[in-house]
């Protein structure tokens, strides 16, 4: 076989993510474009004003957030990391054995350690 | 058709980096930076690296994005009403990559220095992929049956066990600096 015949083959099997990403897409289309055909159209100024809620809309809606969701971006990005990490174990976790198990659990001891800090902190309290 | 395939993704990175520079309302480019980042994903992939087109999607299209949005929310960018007068800085920069570029093209056709032993690591194995494009179409790692998760696990945790560990601390630091500067920007405003 050609490496390009062999890339083929490897790419075949990566069919179901691009199954997956296909009908994502074609349900978001599809979706509105089903809407756009069949819905009924009698623009309006009050119609096509921002809604929410039924209250006037009183402000711009692009205001400044609060600094404080920052915090909890990079929290996540913190924790976001440590799934990485956790990744490639999982997948070899039968070849490392117990060595493999007790120095994840350190790992994860350390993330444990930062956790209790941030919650002692605050950091994760919304006052 | 393996061209094919890097051409489309070649493609897209390149007209969706031109958009995240050229449009002007920064949501619509963080946009087309996340479309960006999924196809180097897929670039990774036919690459035969697995493992980096995981970390692309988990922690470039799914934090680093977050982390841009959220500056961008933060503060406040309105529509860019006219570009920056970068222009000097960028020309210098673009000049000396083209001029990489091009030398890689036409002086870099033989393969770049194969890595001492039998199995690179993973990290060097993509940049000499990358480094010459061609070979890159034809898929010199296809041999490597078994992914390079399992190679790049097998190492990681036995025989860079310590430095692995090290890892976690690093990652603790750094949240509890972001806690503390974040605290006390916090307290200053109230």
């Amino acid at each position: 076989m050609s490496g390009s015949e062999l890339l083929l083959d490897y790419l075949a099997r990566y069919f179901p993510v691009l199954l997956f990403i296909g009908v994502a897409l074609a349900f978001g289309v599809v979706t509105l474009a089903i809407s756009y055909l069949v819905q009924p159209k009698y623009p309006e100024t009050e119609k096509l004003s921002p809604y929410e809620c039924g209250s006037e809309p009183f402000s711009d809606a692009r205001m400044p957030f609060p600094v404080r969701y920052y915090i909890f971006a990079m929290l996540f990005v913190i924790f976001d990391i440590e799934v990485i990490f956790l990744y490639p174990w999982a997948v070899v976790f039968d070849n490392i054995g117990l060595i493999g198990l007790v120095e994840m659990l350190v790992f994860i001891g350390l993330f444990v350690v930062a956790y209790v800090y941030a919650w002692r902190k605050g950091a994760l309290e919304w006052d | 058709m393996a061209h094919l395939f890097f051409f489309y993704f070649a493609g897209v990175i390149v007209l969706t980096s031109i958009l995240v520079v050229a449009l002007r309302n920064p949501i619509y480019s963080a946009l087309s930076l996340l479309i960006m980042f999924f196809h180097v994903a897929g670039l990774y992939v036919t690459l035969h690296a697995e493992f980096l087109a995981a970390v692309q999607i988990i922690v470039y299209a799914g934090a680093i994005l977050v982390l841009y949005l959220f500056v961008v929310m933060l503060l406040n960018l309105k529509r860019e009403e006219r570009y920056h007068a970068q222009f000097p800085i960028g020309a210098l920069l673009g000049l000396t990559i083209v001029t990489e570029v091009l030398l890689l093209a036409f002086h870099g056709s033989s393969p770049p220095e194969p890595a001492p032993s039998g199995t690179s690591t993973p990290a060097t194995n993509g940049v000499t992929e990358v480094a010459g494009v061609t070979d890159a179409v034809a898929g010199p790692a296809l041999s490597a049956v078994e992914g390079n998760t399992e190679t790049i696990g097998e190492s990681l945790y036995t025989t860079y066990l310590f430095p692995f560990e090290v890892a976690s601390l690093i990652l603790l630091v750094a949240m509890i600096g972001s806690i503390v500067l974040a605290k006390k920007d916090i307290f200053e405003q109230q």
